[in-house]
């Protein structure tokens, strides 16, 4: 906190900045439609709590693309944790959305009120410690996300390799953002002018690996921060880009994003991640879009360690969340939303995960 | 055994001799109300008759038992103190039940009573009967604990949540989101650094200086779970109203702020437990503002928002307006936030 303490947020939240901003944008757009889409769940949130749809022109859309972890998690995978869940002797620990989202049949909360030992962490190390303080049982900790938190889940990796734990496992679902955005990009029934790129994600990753949308797209893209005026002043950016069309991939976000990103953090995932095909939810298999844990890491791959029967995976019938995903439909075009996909009895998943573009559409909707 | 070692056995909720001894050394002792030192089945005390009473019951389950800025004991009071002290009554009696854990260590049970009866102290309320139970280890987490409160409402006051009407202001009486934040970083695995502490207080008299000020107040209720969201989408659709907030004027602690936005929350959806929401008519808004103010725990209270007549077909709801002019709904949390709070 003491960092966070000692920078002035005000200059980030100025009113007349953002006014400012604002008014710059509908000059810059015009009478042009231009589609703008963010690939970040903070990113979905803060639009939605800043409320900036009801202050931009209308002809400018934000999509929220495969973004939240939890959404982008396939039923596959979630049944597969179900099924670890139900193992003899295993406690599962999470992060808090995880739970919540329903696979084919169940759901990890519903596993809990069965009687399995679901427990939901805010850092990887904590399953550690359940480890050690549990030796009789296995601890599996489900790990989920995109680039940000692989360094994480690769470092509580190591730690259980130091400490000597045989009773540690992670159960491995990471996915990685340029490939997703690389799957967008090519979708003929999506148009995207321009891409919002992730801040937490770019300051592993850096800028290159975005590079791609210019080379092969011709699409710009502007890395921005999370802060009122950073997303501003990053759309201004991207929709000057768009106008002028010349596209190039920029950094608006450099107080936490340097061009060449976290080379360490990179070390990290490489030491003990290999690429891995990935099934998103929504955009199907993607090759080598996914984090598999390495070989020489085996004892602590769940995949390996547990031998578990999956059951048969079923998609909720009518939900278009893979739609969303994609920015073919705002979540308001999917039949269900609001009548029979609310917060309260989700469907699909990105009604579940409070970063899911479902549930900031129907949380801040006008 | 020693003092410091002592637990709580089955043997102390069994009825016998052993029971007798932990309500003679430990609640009366911590009490020492006269109605409870009568050591009937019921307190029996006497309340004036304006023939009105308002009774309220909650129940306790925080962990940890002892947190930055209060206890579960200072909670159990607070917490149903202020819900009767919301109807406008002058809170009285409270009763104390306690469902204990096999081997909860004594010394503890003799703080948080101490802090109990401290509390009551301050609130000028009397705890005048109690029950205890002794469930199995592993049967409970320690200490639970049930209070019930009764008050008497005083003429002419009709307080209710349905009363909202358009025009009127909403007032709160200080920085919203402490308690869950405090609570929150005490849990294992998020020991980040802060000095953010509980706001577990009794508001009974800050209600009474409110009400004497502003005599046509329309109601109070304290934001705990689910935070300011909840009360305003509560009072908001009880009286088929929308209700404006201005984010500016939300008195919020920056590093409340700050852990906030760490963690994903929005602090108007984070529980408080010595905060008072109040709405007021516009032209005594001032007046309640100041009381608020003077009172005890009142010293950062704040005018935040306005009561509006819906839209032709529009649903009741909560908007919050940004410092930059945008709107967004404020709709109540789904499920819950953090568990075990309160």
């Amino acid at each position: 906190m003491s960092a966070t303490a000692a920078i002035d947020f005000s200059v980030f939240r100025d009113p007349e900045r953002v006014r400012g901003l604002v008014e710059r944008i509908g000059r810059l757009a015009g009478e042009r439609e231009i589609n703008l889409m963010e690939v970040c769940g903070t990113h979905t949130m803060s639009i939605g709590r800043y409320g900036f749809r009801s202050i931009l022109p209308r002809n400018l859309h934000l999509l929220s693309g495969p973004g939240c972890p939890v959404c982008v998690t396939a039923n596959r995978d979630i049944d597969h944790a179900v099924a670890l869940a139900r193992h003899e002797g295993v406690i599962i620990a999470t992060f808090g959305d995880m739970v919540r989202v329903s696979g084919s049949t169940s759901s990890l909360a519903a596993e809990k009120a069965q009687g399995r030992d679901v427990r939901v962490v805010y850092s990887p190390l904590d399953a550690l410690d359940i480890a050690a303080a549990h030796p009789e049982q296995h601890v599996v900790f489900m790990g989920v996300g995109f680039e940000t938190t692989a360094p994480a889940i690769a470092a509580c990796i190591l730690e259980a390799e130091a400490r000597d734990l045989a009773n540690f496992s992670v159960f491995c679902v990471h996915k990685l953002t340029p490939a997703a955005l690389a799957a967008i990009a090519a979708d003929p029934k999506t148009r995207i002018d321009g891409f919002i790129l992730p801040g937490h994600v770019s300051t592993i990753i850096g800028l290159e690996p975005y590079e791609f949308l210019v080379r092969e797209h011709q699409t710009p893209g502007v890395v921005c921060g999370f802060e009122p005026v950073d997303i501003l002043a990053g759309v201004e950016r991207l929709v000057e880009l768009i106008v002028a069309g010349t596209p190039r991939i920029e950094n608006a976000y450099p107080r936490g994003v340097a061009r060449e990103g976290n080379p360490h953090a990179r070390a990290l995932i490489d030491q003990v991640f290999e690429l891995a095909d990935a099934t998103w939810r929504g955009l199907g298999e993607l090759p080598a879009s996914g984090l598999a844990i390495r070989p020489t890491y085996a004892r602590f791959d769940a995949r390996r360690r547990l031998d578990v029967a999956v059951e048969p995976t079923v998609e909720p019938a009518g939900c278009r969340c893979g739609d969303v995903l994609r920015g073919r439909i705002a979540p308001s075009a999917c039949p269900l939303f609001g009548r029979v996909c609310t917060p309260q009895n989700p469907v699909g998943p990105c009604m579940v995960s409070s970063e899911g573009s479902c549930a900031a559409h129907y949380r801040y909707r006008d | 055994m020693s003092a410091s070692t002592e637990t709580v056995l089955l043997g102390h909720g069994s009825g016998g001799q052993m029971m007798k001894r932990i309500i003679d050394d430990v609640f009366l002792a911590a009490y020492g109300s006269p109605e409870l030192a009568a050591g009937n089945d019921a307190g029996v005390a006497t309340l004036p008759p304006t023939g009105r009473i308002a009774l309220s019951t909650d129940s306790f389950v925080v962990t940890p038992h002892t947190f930055p800025g209060g206890d579960i004991g200072r909670l159990a009071v607070c917490g149903t103190v202020n819900d009767v002290a919301t109807s406008g009554a002058h809170v009285r009696y409270l009763s104390c039940g306690f469902i204990l854990e096999e081997g909860f260590p004594l010394a503890d049970l003799r703080r948080i009573c101490a802090s109990m009866a401290a509390t009551a102290r301050e609130a000028g309320v009397a705890i005048i009967t109690g029950d205890t139970k002794v469930v199995e280890r592993g049967s409970a987490d320690g200490i639970y604990i049930n209070t019930a409160g009764v008050g008497e409402v005083p003429e002419g006051i009709e307080l209710s949540g349905s009363s909202c009407t358009p025009g009127d202001v909403v007032l709160v009486s200080g920085t919203l989101g402490d308690h869950g934040i405090a609570i929150m970083s005490q849990r294992e695995g998020l020991a980040f650094s802060t000095e953010i502490t509980s706001d577990a207080a009794p508001l009974n008299h800050l209600i009474a200086a409110v009400l004497e000020a502003a005599p046509h107040t329309r109601c109070f209720r304290d934001p705990t779970r689910g935070g300011l969201a909840s009360t305003l989408n509560e009072f908001a659709s009880a009286s088929h109203v929308m209700i404006e907030v201005d984010e500016e004027r939300v008195p919020v602690r920056p590093d409340v702020q700050a852990a906030c936005a760490m963690l994903g929350y929005d602090p108007l959806q984070v529980a408080n437990e010595g905060k008072m929401v109040a709405v007021v008519p516009a032209d005594e808004a001032e007046a309640a503002l100041a009381a608020m103010r003077d009172a005890r725990y009142g010293e950062q209270a704040a005018i935040i928002g306005t009561v509006h007549e819906l839209a032709e077909d529009a649903l009741p709801s909560v908007r919050v307006r940004t410092p930059w002019g945008a709107t967004r709904v404020l709709d109540m949390l789904v499920g819950e936030q953090l568990p075990r709070i309160c």
